[in-house]
């Protein structure tokens, strides 16, 4: 709303000192990405699919390993202020929470990535940008993947 | 024409007092490449039947007050879907919307569908649009040879795509669709309706290949279901769920 409003006819008040007119019209903004005769079809893999479907599933097992994960960190038998390095060790001597925080940092990581992925290609608009906020979304998460990973495997309790 | 004498009888009989006819702002984002590069919002006041329709207001501005306002419109009653634009902030057909129902007391907003280019004024260009349309197929695809009589078709079968053979390909929801507006590689709601209204046709024989284009990249699971395609269609077509159902097909066909 911030554009001039008149009553009068607006635009032909410009018309003196324009820059354009019948022969030499001023360029039109095209939307981005547009779609032509000369876009590239599809790549005929599922690829799309298996990430929508991964959402979905990945985001139902989801809400019980984090909201079960929040419970016994934050609220229940003390809250905050049990957890130190100690009951960090307690928990990861068992292969079952071991499991689970597994579990919870692949599907996190590759529920958010996916949906930065999603981001990306929404609101990309030049195939360079895309490609590079792309690959640094895939070393960042990678990264992070093996971390944990490697943590949650060789963790040792008697490290001091 | 025919009844001027009717006409004349019916305004001298409307009192003052009574008369129909209210002050109406209309705010109309114009562009014209040939004066500035820059759109402004022109204001045009003028006494209007609010029972008549927005497509008559502008007809009215253009024959009377400023000819060089650009619009499509064809028919001008809801089946070309020529008319299509964004009032008040939301995608109508113009020729569909009546002026007591989009509250005339304040300026009523009129700007060209968002998402493709505006070329003049209302008028925008429509080849992506179209492209992505004949991209997915729109035509009946068959094998074998034709019969010799009409492809028989129960109700039952006939229903199942009933909603999606309403569409009149006027743009609104893939002009409100916010993936489109960011990425005009995505096909739209408006294709994915027109393959959605093939794929699931008795007669129809080509949806296992409409279905490998909407599995693309740009097909339909970039769908984010805002349903900002269902609420813009002035046809009332469920164009979310048709493309649910496309997902749904593309799933069920995997596993």
């Amino acid at each position: 709303m911030s554009a001039e409003t008149s009553s009068s006819s607006a635009i032909s008040d410009v018309e003196g000192v324009s820059l354009y007119d019948v022969d030499h019209p001023a360029p039109v903004i095209e939307p981005p990405r547009k779609r032509t005769g000369k876009t590239p079809k599809g790549s005929r893999t599922n690829f799309e699919m298996y990430a929508w479907l991964f959402m979905r599933l990945s985001g139902i097992v989801l809400v019980v390993l984090v909201i079960g994960h929040l419970l016994i960190q934050l609220v229940l038998d003390g809250g905050v202020s049990k957890i130190g390095f100690a009951f960090v060790a307690g928990r990861w001597a068992s292969p079952f929470w071991q499991v689970w925080d597994l579990a919870m940092l692949w599907l996190a990581m590759l529920h958010g990535a996916n949906g930065l992925r999603t981001v990306i290609n929404d609101y990309a608009e030049r195939d360079n940008t895309r490609f590079w906020l792309k690959m640094l979304l895939y070393t960042a998460t990678v990264f992070t993947v093996l971390l944990g990973t490697l943590v949650i495997f060789t963790f040792d309790p008697n490290i001091r | 024409m025919a009844t001027p004498t009717l006409e004349k009888n019916g305004t001298a009989e409307a009192g003052f007092a009574d008369t129909p006819y209210i002050t109406a702002t209309f705010r109309i984002r114009r562009f014209n490449p040939e004066v500035s590069d820059e759109a402004q919002w022109q204001d045009f006041q003028i006494s209007i039947d609010p029972k008549e329709r927005v497509l008559d207001a502008l007809h009215k501005i253009k024959w009377e007050l400023d000819g060089t306002l650009t619009f499509r419109r064809s028919c001008a009653h809801g089946i070309c879907g020529s008319d299509a634009m964004r009032i008040n902030g939301k995608n109508r057909l113009a020729c569909k919307t009546l002026i007591k129902d989009i509250n005339p007391e304040k300026p009523i907003l009129i700007e060209a569908i968002k998402g493709l280019t505006v070329l003049k004024d209302l008028v925008v260009d429509m080849d992506p649009f179209f492209q992505a349309y004949r991209d997915v197929m729109p035509f009946l695809i068959t094998k074998g040879n034709e019969p010799t009589r009409e492809r028989l078709q129960s109700p039952e079968d006939r229903e199942r795509f009933d909603d999606t053979t309403k569409c009149i390909l006027c743009a609104a929801c893939t002009s409100s669709c916010p993936v489109f507006w960011n990425d005009g590689q995505y096909f739209g709601p408006a294709a994915i309706v027109n393959a959605h209204r093939f794929i699931f046709d008795s007669r129809d024989e080509g949806g296992e290949q409409r279905l490998e284009i909407l599995n693309d990249r740009d097909g339909v699971w970039r769908c984010r279901t805002t349903f900002n395609c269902t609420d813009a269609c002035p046809r009332g077509i469920e164009v979310t769920k048709a493309i649910q159902e496309v997902k749904r097909a593309l799933i069920t066909r995997r596993f």
